[in-house]
């Protein structure tokens, strides 16, 4: 049998402070963080027209910025290397479908010695960006309204389905803030990615407090600390080697998956680790600290 | 062997042989070449119930379309006005000759029409954005109304403001009962620019009853013939016999096309749209006047335009990571649990054919989120197999027989496993009041994959162990 761990005893509880200080530390950063840099929000809900295009010879970034700006159309340009495509974007309230995109071509046929060819297209008026966002908005709201309810449900205790929460709330910040740091943006397929954020961290918190709710019955007399330990070491080495499975996988998106879905992946990458670290180091630990303050 | 593992191998083993049934007519699509599934296509010989790829991977353009209630007919319920301009968009595609194109009504006003394969953009939204209001009216040539073009010729700017409004000293010096039409743009010297039109209509497109193509004996131009049905015969014989010796214009969406003077009473119900069309406008626009009306006019608030070879791009790097991913955990169950790893291999095989083959069944469309989802779901299976594995595992070191091992382990797992999942349902169920689009697939994917992935995961690998249990080993490989 190949064992990555064998019978660890590692003293979750006794190390809360240190994790509870490493997220203060990450979420003030990211609040630092959104509050400098911004969200990136997407088109999806800003609204605006977005245009890929691909040159059929190497052309530089330089010259369709200044094609564009003899053209008078503010926009901000994309370049993926090696692959001579631009992704072309006006963002902000546009009521014609074509008006923006029109413009663009114009501008970039003056460009000499290449033409290209348009890979995508996207226009999302006013009306759509705020109905999307209004969307995105509900759809985060409400699932997390949903887990706590069946959490509660589930382990009939507030107290764990809330720190199940809390533990999802901060590795969907932490995302989100790994995007607003590398300037990567907000649309709806990102949406997605942090409702998977979610759902992935808070199953991996269930799994362990599964195995709390078990060992209290097994051990009533236990204390509430040594039987977390014991919970988060017995589920150790599964908590690895599912996290390591879906690492690689997302791992392998994220190389090798094309850049429409590099942006997916990569919150994906971020949340996956995050979602296992805050089980461990916060949900369980902040049970623990509730417990003991009611004593 | 206990009855009841019987049946659960049963059951597998139908469910197999369905799914690949199901799959077997989306394996041989995807396999014809491209050009003979277009040419199918458009003969409608596409099967009926397969996996459909998403605009994000096969290419196209998603458009949602506002029907600006406002200008809607009083009398007309809304309800009614969607469903007609549904009914009519619908025509007109199917007249244009695409193949499937899912159109559905999102929210109170908006219209989603999805157009696989066509990223040529400006002809669909011509097809679709017409309003196509067919209307014949007379021209008012009174010396009022031609000082108020003359008028009009001196201006500088157009005489409508912004909102469509006609700019006060023209307004003023219209005559009673008029209104100002802007003619289609032809040759510049040789038209009127604007008419002076009496507000009220003489006849509409309602009772259009054809119109096709026809080109013009003298000089060959091609025109737009129509006819009207029998009811509308009546109504433009009548009228143009009260109405000899006048201008008759014939109004395509608030545009004179032409003009020509009512020679004599008009019989039989047909007539000629004379305009200065090419042949590709002309077959367009008798196919949208064949279609009907729009209630009101539509407006594009949003489009998305997929180029084919962005999506063949997507296709090939989704398809080979999803392929190298599920390899390397394939050989990584293998290496790490043995004879147990396999088994949890087979489930998640098992799983990834029986959900494409749900998908096909469902006839749902696969977008690359969507790939994302089912990765996803695949993942959450194989986390399943490794909870019940390790509880296994568990019970071994307690030296337990291996009759007792494999129940307990199952047991044990089974409520983290149930949790677990349900809560990423919660999570993914909330996704699909995204309508249409590429987060809906991910929502679709991944709320099937994880109902199958229970399915494989628990009850297929159970089977198996019971099934291995039966020839009594001593051992067992995890």
């Amino acid at each position: 049998m190949i064992r990555i761990l064998h019978k660890t005893n590692i003293n979750f509880i006794k190390l809360r402070h240190v994790f509870f200080a490493i997220s203060g530390i990450v979420v003030l950063a990211g609040i630092v963080s959104l509050s400098v840099k911004g969200i990136n929000l997407g088109l999806d809900f800003t609204g605006g027209t977005l245009m890929q295009v691909k040159f059929d010879k190497p052309v530089e970034i330089g010259a369709l910025r200044s094609a564009l700006d003899a053209a008078k159309v503010e926009t901000s340009i994309q370049g993926f290397s090696g692959e001579n495509a631009y992704a072309i974007k006006v963002k902000g309230t546009q009521e014609n479908v074509n008006e923006k995109a029109n413009q663009i071509i114009a501008a970039l046929k003056t460009i000499q010695g290449a033409s290209f060819t348009e890979e995508k297209r996207d226009y999302v008026g006013p009306v759509v960006g705020r109905d999307l966002a209004k969307k995105a908005l509900f759809a985060i709201v409400l699932s997390m309204f949903g887990i706590i309810i069946y959490v509660a449900f589930r382990f009939s205790n507030p107290i764990w389905g809330a720190a199940g929460v809390i533990g999802l709330l901060h590795d969907v910040f932490v995302a989100l803030t790994a995007m607003s740091l590398t300037n990567r943006e907000i649309d709806l397929v990102i949406v997605a990615a942090f409702l998977t954020i979610a759902g992935y961290s808070i199953n991996d918190t269930i799994v362990i407090f599964d195995r709390m709710r078990e060992n209290m019955r097994n051990y009533p007399k236990m204390q509430l600390g040594e039987l977390i330990n014991f919970s988060v070491n017995e589920c150790l080495s599964r908590t690895i080697i599912t996290t390591f499975t879906v690492f690689i996988t997302v791992l392998v998106l994220y190389l090798l998956g094309g850049r429409a879905i590099n942006n997916f992946a990569f919150a994906m990458l971020i949340g996956t680790i995050t979602g296992v670290y805050s089980t461990i180091a916060l949900c369980t630990p902040m049970v623990y600290q509730w417990e003991r303050r009611n004593k | 062997m206990k009855k009841t593992t019987h049946w659960k191998l049963g059951l597998t083993l139908g469910l197999t042989i369905l799914s690949v049934w199901l799959l077997y007519p989306s394996v041989e699509w995807y396999t014809k070449p491209a050009d003979e599934r277009a040419k199918l296509e458009a003969v409608r010989e596409r099967p009926k119930r397969m996996l459909n790829l998403g605009l994000d991977l096969r290419g196209g353009t998603h458009m949602l379309l506002e029907l600006e209630v406002e200008k809607l007919d009083k009398k007309e319920k809304l309800n009614d006005a969607i469903t007609r301009a549904i009914e009519i968009i619908r025509n007109r595609i199917d007249q244009y000759g695409v193949g499937e194109t899912p159109i559905s009504r999102q929210g109170e006003r908006w219209i989603s029409v999805d157009l696989p394969g066509i990223s040529n953009t400006e002809e669909a939204e011509n097809l679709i954005g017409k309003t196509a209001l067919l209307e014949f009216r007379l021209v008012d040539t009174s010396p009022e109304a031609e000082k108020a073009l003359s008028k009009i010729s001196d201006l500088t700017d157009s005489p409508f403001d912004k909102d469509g409004k006609l700019v006060p000293e023209i307004a003023k010096l219209m005559p009673k009962n008029t209104a100002l039409f802007k003619a289609s743009s032809g040759e510049e010297s040789s038209r009127a620019k604007y008419y002076v039109l009496s507000s009220s209509v003489g006849i509409t497109g309602a009772y259009l009853e054809n119109a096709k193509v026809s080109t013009d004996s003298q000089f060959g131009y091609p025109n737009i013939s129509f006819t009207f049905n029998k009811e509308g015969g009546k109504i433009f014989e009548r009228y143009t016999g009260e109405n000899i010796g006048k201008y008759l214009a014939i109004v395509l969406d608030g545009v004179v096309h032409s003009a020509p003077v009512i020679k004599s009473r008009i019989g039989g119900g047909s007539g000629v749209i004379e305009g200065s069309f090419t042949m590709e406008e002309a077959r367009n626009l008798s196919i949208i006047l064949r279609a009907g009306a729009l209630p009101a006019p539509v407006r594009i608030i949003e489009k998305r335009v997929v180029g084919p070879g962005l999506g063949e791009d997507s296709i090939k790097k989704g398809v080979s990571a999803m392929g190298i991913a599920f390899l390397l955990v394939v050989l990584f169950m293998i290496v790490y649990y043995k004879g147990g790893g396999f088994i949890a291999d087979i489930a998640l095989f098992l799983n990834f054919v029986l959900l494409l083959a749900a998908m096909s069944y469902f006839s749902a469309t696969l977008t690359l989120p969507g790939i994302a989802g089912m990765i996803l779901s695949l993942a959450m299976a194989i986390d399943a197999n490794v909870l019940i594995l390790e509880r296994m595992r568990e019970e071994m070191a307690l030296s337990k027989p291996v009759a007792m091992i494999i129940p307990t382990g199952y047991d044990k797992a089974w409520s983290a496993i149930l949790d677990s999942n349900v809560t990423t349902w919660i999570a993914a169920v909330f996704l699909f009041q995204f309508g249409s689009g590429p987060v809906k697939g991910f929502a679709v994917t991944l709320t099937i994959g994880l109902l199958i992935g229970m399915f494989t995961s628990v009850f297929v690998t159970r089977a198996i162990y019971e099934f291995l249990l039966t020839s009594n080993p001593k051992e067992l490989s995890i």
